[in-house]
């Protein structure tokens, strides 16, 4: 299993090369520049200011320096954030998105299984049908349109939640992006957790477990959940993938310091470095985060084998 | 049988036989897309659906053509009017002005064209690209094949707003860049189809009357791959629906003064506190439209695979 991991790591290092060279020269072919403004500079402080940041050197050689800082750990200074790394950046923001996302995941995880399987056991019943109304809402409904509808309904008209900003970090604060977020992965997970415990429920081994007397939550606790949570494992690496594509979102929207915002902004503004930061960053965590659920499926599967 | 009945009662004459009832109909053959016609045409929730979608797009063609307002005229003395019947504005009007009405149709058009357009982009590649990959086999479907694993695991939403931030906001480019991501389950499907497609006779006795390698794929694999193809085809519509809004709520979509519904949501949640109306609306028709489509999609996949039902 160890080598396995070495292996899928290494694995990931061409994956994240591509990601780094296709978004550098998508970037970089692009037209505009960092210091394009309103204000046009005198040409010589603009031949200044790229040759400080090595802009004006030719292509291939700032994408091996880029190359270089990137291997070492370095994003480079941000164009925009004048005083800021980039490194500092996205340190600055993970945290807070972190936590959010992290959240967001967990409770998905947790409400979305106990849900779908809540309405395997009782299928057809009012209960399975409301749930699967309920998923079929989330799946349909995008998460920027159901966040300003729970923002206007609890926050302006009731008053019950802040409108937006991360304040000090309180619950009230992360209450309304993390339901934002996890709404969508909610409704999937609830989907697949009630196919796939349906599916088990009529398995050989449960019915076995329960010729030989086992209770019925005894049954379920120790035999039918585990086979059931199966697809739900391993689509948490595209649950997290979701989750940090809909942050880059949620996050402008509440008004959150996390590293989402950075995203779009960034790349309204030509700020190389921060936009090359945050995707090498956030393909890094996807793969990271896809390598550690087929480890954890394994750890759950014993038919699964790595070799 | 006769002897037997000569048998039984020997000084009776043998009855006459009864004549052969009529010969049935001939059984006609039901086509594997009739029947999931029949299927489809059975799911109350798949035909409310396309009901309600097929309104919906006659509404966002020829309502605007019917109002007799631009989704450019401002009315100065109506800025941010809520919606009233009497004024002439039934869904209100927004922060410049403008009928929210013709404003919601409009965007519907963009919304609804480029989930059709984008989809058929994502098609005509994925279904290429993977009934190529599948038919040519060996070296060039694994090194084919490779490529699309490797595009998987980019954050492709990364790419997508980079794209649009960087090579301007045009409607073509939103067509191409959603097209360039949706391709890639298409392609696998269709090369799964197509390497089991191609073990066949027919495809064997089209190649011993030498019909040449694009032709047989074009003429005789891709036909025979349709089947999955429609139905993936039907649940990326939303989608890609979905996609272009979220683009769009970024401030990244079509420019002013066109519009879809998710630069009217992202105008609308900028304004929810002052002018519900400019969110509930265009959110109502996105959603309506997203229902519609997922449930035209899952009867379309019941339809023609009855197995997971």
């Amino acid at each position: 299993m160890l080598s396995y991991a070495v292996r899928r790591l290494l694995g990931a290092i061409p994956t994240l090369l591509v990601i780094l060279t296709i978004a550098f020269f998508m970037i970089r072919l692009a037209p505009g520049g960092p210091f394009d403004d309103e204000r046009t500079l005198p040409a010589e402080i603009e031949a200044n200011m790229k040759a400080a940041y090595n802009l004006d050197q030719p292509l291939p050689v700032q994408y091996l320096r880029y190359l270089g800082g990137v291997l070492r750990g370095d994003f480079g200074p941000s164009f925009k954030y004048r005083d800021f790394t980039v490194n500092q950046l996205i340190w600055g923001g993970f945290p807070v998105s972190l936590r959010i996302g992290g959240i967001a995941i967990a409770l998905a995880a947790v409400v979305g299984t106990t849900l779908g399987a809540l309405a395997a056991l009782r299928q057809n019943s009012g209960l399975d049908h409301g749930v699967m109304a309920l998923a079929m809402t989330g799946i349909t409904i995008p998460n920027f349109v159901v966040a300003p509808l729970l923002t206007l309904v609890l926050g302006v008209h009731l008053g019950l939640l802040p409108v937006g900003g991360y304040g000090d970090g309180s619950w009230r604060n992360l209450l309304l992006p993390v339901v934002a977020l996890a709404l969508p992965q909610i409704a999937y997970i609830a989907r697949l957790t009630r196919a796939s415990m349906i599916e088990t429920l009529r398995s050989n081994f449960v019915r076995t477990a329960r010729a030989k007397g086992l209770p019925e939550g005894t049954m379920l606790r120790r035999h039918a959940l585990k086979g059931a949570l199966l697809p739900v494992v391993s689509y948490l690496g595209p649950a997290t993938a979701g989750i940090i594509t809909g942050s880059v979102v949620i996050e402008q929207i509440f008004g959150i310091p996390g590293i989402g915002r950075y995203f779009v902004q960034g790349a309204l503004n030509r700020d190389y470095t921060l936009v090359m930061g945050v995707v090498v960053f956030y393909g890094a965590l996807i793969i990271l985060f896809n390598l550690l659920v087929d480890l954890l499926y394994g750890a759950l599967d014993p038919r699964v084998r790595y070799d | 049988m006769p002897t037997d009945l000569s048998a039984t009662h020997p000084n009776q004459p043998v009855p006459p036989i009864a004549p052969l009832p009529a010969p049935p109909r001939p059984v006609r053959g039901r086509s594997l897309w009739a029947d999931a016609w029949r299927r489809l045409l059975r799911n109350r929730a798949a035909v409310a659906g396309a009901t309600i979608l097929v309104l919906m797009a006659l509404a966002c063609v020829a309502g605007p053509m019917l109002i007799p307002y631009a989704l450019d005229d401002i009315f100065w003395d109506a800025i941010q009017a809520p919606p009233s019947l009497e004024a002439g504005h039934p869904f209100g009007t927004d922060a410049n002005g403008r009928d929210l009405l013709v404003r919601t149709l409009h965007g519907g058009r963009v919304s609804l064209m480029v989930g059709l357009v984008a989809t058929l982009v994502s098609l005509v590649i994925g279904v290429s690209y993977g009934a190529i990959a599948g038919y040519a086999g060996g070296r060039v479907d694994s090194v084919m094949m490779r490529v699309v694993d490797i595009l998987y695991s980019l954050p492709f939403m990364f790419f997508v707003i980079l794209l649009m931030v960087f090579f301007g906001r045009n409607i073509l480019l939103i067509f191409v860049a959603i097209g360039a991501v949706e391709w890639l389950d298409m392609a696998r499907i269709v090369r799964g189809q197509t390497l089991s497609i191609k073990r066949k006779e027919f495809i064997e006795a089209a190649r011993a009357g030498g019909v040449h390698g694009f032709a047989i794929v074009r003429r005789h694999v891709i036909p025979n791959a349709l089947g999955p193809v429609v139905v993936y085809m039907t649940l990326t519509v939303p989608k890609v629906i979905l996609l272009e809004s979220f683009l769009s709520f970024l401030g990244l979509g079509v420019q002013e003064p066109m519009t879809s519904w998710g630069v009217l949501i992202s105008e609308g949640a900028a304004n929810m506190e002052a002018a519900w109306w400019m969110l509930v609306f265009p959110a109502g028709f996105l959603a309506v439209a997203l229902f519609s489509l997922n449930f035209i999609g899952d009867g379309v996949r019941d339809a023609l695979d009855p197995r997971d039902r």
